[in-house]
């Protein structure tokens, strides 16, 4: 090979940039994150009557969407009443509706937001709720 | 071939790929072949035929300069050397590798001719150029992001990109500026094969299915982020699963997902056959990558087969006699 260096430096930088990921996680384990609904809110609600405002594999795929859409109905439209899909009132609220049953944004929201690399800007307006570290459920 | 046969063979190929992966991502005993065999195999088939390919052209001897100027070679001192494009050191052909690479200066220089008034004019045309580099750029911008699905934790740098791609916060999930960015980049590149008669005469069916591979792509993309969403979190699942060696297949990921994948497998096994090689290519062009010192040194070609020579004067004494009588002037008498 002709200036053989020079083309094997090239594709060390090559292989490299595009075999990154696999040496960034050599070895070690990629555990799923676990979302928390063991809420007190929650906990108090008989097991059947344990639904959110939409079903669940809407709500994982899609609740950004559904927030988007309620910030605008209740802020620009003034619409505080939505109607899902069963045919529920709720109230668009994120911190009297979501939050009062997922009050506990660090092992719930920011579980997945930090796992997939998401950030949401809800916290730019809305207030944080107050957590402990761990073991706020009283 | 006609424009209608190579387009339709490259939109037919893309639109089977499609279907292929819609049909098959959808039945759950086939998903981890398109989720995870095909991604693999893919990935192997484009390292080591990339590599293949490199080596391939490093193995072609190239004895003598290709400079392709644009500028003045180096001479004599009162005329202006143009160090950048005509350069005679290897830092000038850094500068001029760097422009080309990361600024694509060739196309820069793209001009157009036009016939007006019955004479030839040649103009400016920096349209593709802007083209190129707005989606060659998008696209670097959009692979990075993906990291984010194939690291964990997720870099603060990747985090940051992220945020600035989607800095006008449209909608959530946010619009991405590079979304909008490649997918017009992508479509004027191929308009541009269409509807201009001289580069519809050129373009061949693997000019077109590189751009309908990457727009499909990036329309599957878009539709998964905003229209047909799929669980991102199971995405993560898979994507750390086979980045880990440990491949898994989480249940309930959307077809298009499927769709999205195979299209970008495609690209990846496609790409060492074709013209797409031309990102390791640039390094390797002696037109770019050499120094124009054709007059400045000696270039010896390595396997020249040693001529046997005559020099006129050896000639001389060997036919002298029979020069003279001849009548023919010799240089020695």
């Amino acid at each position: 090979m002709y200036d053989a260096w020079k083309i094997l430096v090239g594709l060390a930088i090559f292989v490299g940039l595009f075999t990154f990921a696999f040496w960034m996680n050599a070895g070690k384990a990629a555990p799923v994150p676990e979302v928390k609904i063991d809420t007190p809110e929650i906990k108090k609600m008989p097991e059947p009557e344990r639904k959110c405002v939409e079903d669940k594999h809407f709500m994982r795929t899609t609740h950004m969407q559904l927030i988007n859409d309620w910030r605008d109905m209740a802020l620009r439209e003034g619409n505080r009443e939505y109607v899902n899909k069963r045919g529920e009132k709720y109230v668009v609220s994120l911190q009297n509706t979501c939050m009062k049953c997922h009050s506990n944004k660090k092992e719930f929201c920011d579980q997945c937001h930090n796992y997939t690399g998401v950030s949401p800007y809800c916290w730019d307006c809305h207030i944080e709720p107050k957590e402990e570290p761990k073991g706020n459920e009283s | 071939m006609g424009v209608k046969v190579s387009l339709g063979v490259s939109l037919g190929a893309v639109l089977a790929i499609v279907a292929v992966a819609l049909v098959g991502g959808g039945v759950s005993s086939l998903q981890p072949v398109f989720g995870i065999f095909v991604p693999y195999a893919a990935f192997v088939i484009f390292l080591v035929g990339f590599i293949y390919r490199v080596v391939d052209w490093g193995r072609s001897p190239v004895p003598y300069r290709i400079p392709t100027t644009c500028g003045q070679q180096k001479t004599l001192p009162w005329i202006k050397h143009d160090k950048i494009e005509c350069p005679s050191s290897t830092l000038g052909v850094i500068g001029r590798m760097i422009l080309e690479v990361f600024a694509f200066r060739s196309l820069f220089r793209h001009t157009k001719a036009e016939m007006s008034s019955g004479n030839i004019v040649y103009g400016a045309s920096k349209w593709i150029w802007l083209g190129a580099l707005v989606f060659h750029y998008s696209f670097l911008v959009i692979a990075v992001r993906h990291l984010r699905l194939f690291l964990e934790p997720v870099p603060f740098l990747i985090n940051g990109l992220d945020l600035v791609d989607g800095m006008f916060q449209v909608g959530a999930p946010t619009l991405y500026l590079t979304d909008l960015l490649l997918l017009g980049a992508v479509s004027y590149l191929l308009v541009r094969r269409l509807i201009v008669p001289k580069m519809r005469y050129i373009s061949l069916a693997n000019d077109y299915f590189p751009l309908l591979l990457i727009l499909g792509i990036g329309i599957s993309g878009v539709l998964m982020r905003f229209f047909i969403r799929v669980d991102i979190v199971s995405v993560k699942e898979l994507t750390m699963g086979l980045v880990t060696l440990h491949p898994v297949m989480p249940e309930g990921i959307g077809a298009i997902f499927f769709v999205h994948v195979a299209l970008v497998s495609t690209l990846f096994a496609y790409f060492p056959f074709s013209k797409l090689m031309h990102a390791g290519g640039v390094f390797l062009s002696p037109g770019r990558n050499l120094a124009n010192t054709n007059r400045a040194k000696m270039h010896v070609n390595p396997w020249e087969y040693p001529v046997e020579i005559h020099p006129y004067e050896v000639y001389e004494n060997e036919f002298r006699e029979k020069m003279k009588n001849a009548g023919i002037p010799v240089e020695r008498e």
